[in-house]
């Protein structure tokens, strides 16, 4: 059986035990960290960690002291390193109420100078005859795959009280993760619940430096969190992603690592959740950058269409009115060459536009290969014009706006403007006659001095409208 | 302990100094734009940088491309090339998904870093059986053995050197562009304006920032470099207001904290073994030790700052508690007075301000040799000076009391309790205004008389 079949079908005990252990950390590490990247203090976890290191070290050399052979006693050097990781956080907090230093200095100088005392601790650790094979680097780089049955009770008792304390207290933390004032107003202990909520990262923390290390546990809070965060908006959503993506990040890590045993497990967890980050930044429901740039291309060529309808109203209003209003929109053919003459198209924009045109129904070609505006291609290209124009004018009323700069200043907020802007623009320019579909432009447009026809006859209306 | 100083000592610290000056130059400008945090994802992701560019050297070798020789020549640039490269581009990724990805920027720290320092571990294991990279070595530095590989016969460290080029470098880029980055740091909306690239100077700093930390994390290591980055910055802001005086300060305090690590890696393992008589304790590294040495300044500057210096803080607000106790115990002093032209005991006094009379004992005494209390048989009257002081509070209190009363609805207790506060707080100036703008009452809401004001003379 080849050792990927072993490692899948968790044919070994050993991997079994792993696995459940570090699935349990991935989970209750998402599931914190996901209140923690709402109240902005995602890297917390990582001085947590760095400033358990003293930690580990003062509690083996006092338990060496007490009882020589002792040192590595686990429960002991555990409880070391979440004192020294809750004393960091203190620091941390202490040097951020200075009021030169800001959170994130405060972060880094409590880091430094807590991994500087453990770097000392340690090398001094390596000169005692048990200290070389102490397991103490273990804490620094990780062990997963030597979880052992005990490690895994415990794990699964530590994130069973993560999880319910994160889910009983869950509108608690909600509050004081986004409006922590409005929490203290309403009477909730905010001293306290951040209190509970730093002990649960030590916790989360302290456990994960044993099989992922300390480097990296931070990755267990801060990836599953952040990935999960392009899923859902809604708190509790998000914390469940959270949770089954760390989840997940473990479980992957975990079997990848024992199918191929150069991998060390603590690297492979964080970049398998790296890769399910990835996957979330692109294809993310909320804010996923494929769906971002979908929405921005159809609204790009939205504004292209219309622009382009646009200028087919300009250019047969070039020509002068037939006989009404509406009726020589789709009598009249136009030519490619007007459309383009009549503005400055970014090239290949125009046959782009032309041909979506057509293929949404705004547009149709005749017989000799000229371009007529559909039933449904008027009625747009007519709300686009009076839009623009009535937008014109209220810029030129309210804004001082001149009438030579108007048309570049419209075109950029007239494709937002909505069906209750529009007629908010009617009531507040009184002046443009009702039953008149289209108000004439306040300028010439590009259309009508490119055109062959005499003009005086859209002077004598421009007249008329003013 | 000291007695066997040697040259390889005083390497170690001059190599250590010029690393930690080198980084607090940088390391001033990223505390000013918050990205303290930056040098600590920089340190961690040059990583998976040495360990490709290491492969990538072994592999050439191993095709025959390059020979034995140059490999070992090229070994070292091409490290310190992957290194920067990686580096820099953690900072620039981050930022790139804090942008795109509107993430929050710490997140997208730690995102990014942790990730690559596991592919960077994970390159190691892979590459176990022909690269011997110690990840160890990457974070703890290797102080004490790198100032022997020296340049040439000169015996001057190849790292010092490289080091103080390093050093050099930034204090020329800073003089040159002192003034940009200052107004990027400041104003980055005014810097464009004048037609400073804000987000230029970002990149710069960047990459000058990962050119250092790829320099100095080989002689001290990784964890140490995040120590140097920020903690001498954040000494030199709280001992100072001025930026250029910031950046010098941060360097003399970085070449300190240098000097005292090698000192405290020489003396303290050997005082531990001495103290607990545990000879086979180890010895400290020089790396720890200046991180801690630092951290020791940055407490100290902490406790002795002079603008924000916990000693001054607890000078101040002892300073504000007895004025307050001083003048509460003269207006008490002015209304018995007022009331009952009586002198008043010390006992009476401590109960009327529910103080025991032995802590009241020694502001009444001060009062006494400022001149503003009489002592007549045992208890106090007020004399001219201290009849003036008083007045000016009592009428502080009165008016305090009217103001509140035209403007808010409050009881009468509301109205006394805000008055006893503030009016400590109301400076000549203000109280004049108020009392204009109540048109110079000349009663308070209960119905007590509002001193005048005192002549000018009197104020000062």
């Amino acid at each position: 059986m080849s050792p990927w079949m072993r490692a899948l079908l968790l044919q070994d005990y050993n991997t079994r035990v792993v696995l459940l252990g570090t699935i349990f950390l991935g989970m209750s590490s998402g599931m914190v960290g996901t209140l923690m990247l709402l109240r902005r203090r995602a890297l917390v976890g990582d001085v947590a960690s760095h400033a358990a290191l003293p930690g580990v070290g003062f509690a083996y050399l006092i338990m060496e002291r007490i009882h020589p052979g002792s040192g590595k006693w686990f429960p002991g050097l555990l409880t070391g390193a979440a004192i020294s990781a809750g004393l960091g956080l203190l620091c941390s907090r202490g040097f951020a109420r200075i009021r030169r230093i800001r959170e994130d200095a405060a972060l880094a100088i409590t880091l430094s100078l807590f991994f500087g005392c453990g770097v000392v601790l340690f090398t001094m650790i390596q000169g005692l005859p048990s200290g070389q094979s102490a397991g103490l680097n273990e804490f620094v780089f990780g062990k997963a795959a030597a979880l052992l049955q005990a490690d895994v009770q415990l794990l699964a008792v530590a994130s069973l009280i993560v999880l319910v304390t994160c889910v009983a207290l869950e509108k608690e933390f909600a509050l004081l993760c986004f409006d922590e004032d409005f929490a203290s107003v309403n009477g909730y202990p905010v001293a306290r619940l951040d209190l509970l909520l730093t002990l649960l990262v030590i916790g989360v923390t302290v456990l994960g430096m044993q099989s992922v290390g300390l480097l990296l546990v931070v990755a267990m809070l801060v990836i599953p969190a952040a990935a999960a965060s392009y899923w859902s908006e809604r708190l509790r959503t998000r914390q469940f992603l959270s949770m089954l993506i760390g989840g997940a990040s473990a479980g992957l890590g975990v079997l990848i690592s024992a199918a191929v045993p150069k991998f060390a497990a603590g690297a492979v967890i964080v970049l398998a959740g790296t890769a399910l980050f990835v996957i979330s930044l692109l294809f993310g429901r909320t804010g996923g950058i494929v769906w971002r740039l979908r929405e921005q291309w159809n609204f790009r060529q939205q504004i292209g269409l219309e622009d382009l309808l646009r200028t087919c109203f300009e250019v047969l209003e070039s020509r002068g009115p037939a006989t009404g209003p509406s009726d020589w929109l789709s009598e009249l053919p136009i030519s490619k060459a007007e459309l383009e003459a009549a503005r400055d198209w970014v090239s290949g924009r125009l046959p782009y536009l032309l041909h979506v045109a057509c293929y949404q129904g705004l547009l149709r070609y005749d017989a000799q290969g000229n371009l007529r505006l559909t039933s449904s291609g008027r009625r747009r290209a007519i709300l686009a014009v009076r839009t623009h124009r009535l937008w014109e004018r209220y810029l030129i009323e309210h804004a001082a706006e001149t009438p030579e700069t108007v048309d570049r200043r419209a075109d950029r907020t007239e494709h937002l403007l909505r069906a209750d802007a529009v007629e908010e623009l009617e009531a507040l320019l009184p002046q443009i006659e009702r039953p008149m579909p289209v108000p004439t432009s306040p300028h010439e447009t590009a259309a009508s001095e490119s055109s062959l026809l005499p003009r005086p006859l859209l002077k004598a209306e421009d007249q008329h409208a003013q | 302990m000291l007695s066997d100083w040697s040259w390889l000592d005083t390497w170690i610290v001059v190599t250590a100094a010029l690393a930690a000056m080198s980084c607090a130059l940088p390391g001033t400008w990223l505390l000013l734009r918050r990205q303290s945090l930056l040098g600590d994802a920089i340190s961690h992701s040059v990583l998976p940088g040495i360990v490709l560019a290491y492969l990538l050297i072994d592999q050439l070798e191993h095709a025959g491309v390059v020979t034995r020789e140059t490999a070992l020549l090229i070994r070292h640039p091409c490290l310190f090339a992957g290194a920067a490269v990686t580096g820099v581009l953690s900072g620039w990724l981050s930022e790139l998904l804090s942008r795109i990805g509107r993430l929050d920027a710490g997140a997208a720290l730690g995102v990014v870093y942790t990730s690559m320092f596991a592919a960077g571990l994970l390159l190691i294991r892979l590459a176990a059986d022909r690269a011997h990279i110690d990840p160890g070595c990457v974070l703890y530095g290797n102080l004490e053995t790198i100032v022997t590989d020296t340049w040439g016969t000169t015996g001057i460290p190849r790292a010092a050197i490289m080091n103080g080029a390093l050093l050099l470098l930034n204090l020329l880029l800073l003089l040159m562009f002192f003034k940009e980055l200052t107004v990027s740091v400041f104003d980055p909306a005014m810097a464009v304006s004048i037609g400073i690239p804000a987000d230029r100077v970002q990149q710069a700093l960047l990459a000058c920032t990962g050119a250092t930390v790829v320099a100095s994390f080989e002689s001290v290591g990784s964890i140490l470099v995040i120590a140097m980055l920020v903690v001498p910055p954040a000494c030199a802001v709280l001992l100072t207001e001025r930026l250029s005086r910031v950046c010098w300060y941060a360097a003399v305090i970085a070449a300190a904290s240098a000097l005292g690590g090698h000192l405290a890696a020489l003396i303290v393992p050997e005082l531990t073994r001495r103290v607990f008589n545990w000879p086979e304790l180890g010895d400290a590294t020089t790396a720890g030790m200046m991180a801690i040495a630092a951290g020791c300044l940055f407490l100290l500057a902490w406790i002795c700052s002079p603008h924000d210096g916990l000693i001054r803080q607890y000078r101040d607000r002892w300073r504000l508690q007895r004025r307050i106790v001083e003048e509460d115990l003269l207006g008490i002093l002015y209304r018995r007075g007022s009331l009952l032209h009586e002198v008043s005991f010390a006992a009476d006094l401590g109960q009327l301000m529910k103080q025991p009379p032995r802590k009241l004992q020694p502001v009444l005494d001060r009062l006494c040799r400022a001149g503003a209390l009489n002592l007549q048989g045992g208890g106090y009257t007020l004399t001219a000076i201290g009849m003036r002081q008083a007045e000016s509070l009592v009428r502080s209190h009165r008016l305090w009391e009217s103001y509140l009363a035209e403007h808010f609805e409050l009881s009468d207790r509301q109205l006394h309790n805000s008055a006893e506060q503030f009016e400590h707080f109301l400076n000549p100036q203000l109280r004049e205004t108020l009392a204009e703008e109540l048109r110079q009452p000349q009663q308070d809401p209960h119905g007590a008389t509002i001193p005048p004001a005192n002549p000018p003379a009197s104020q000062s």
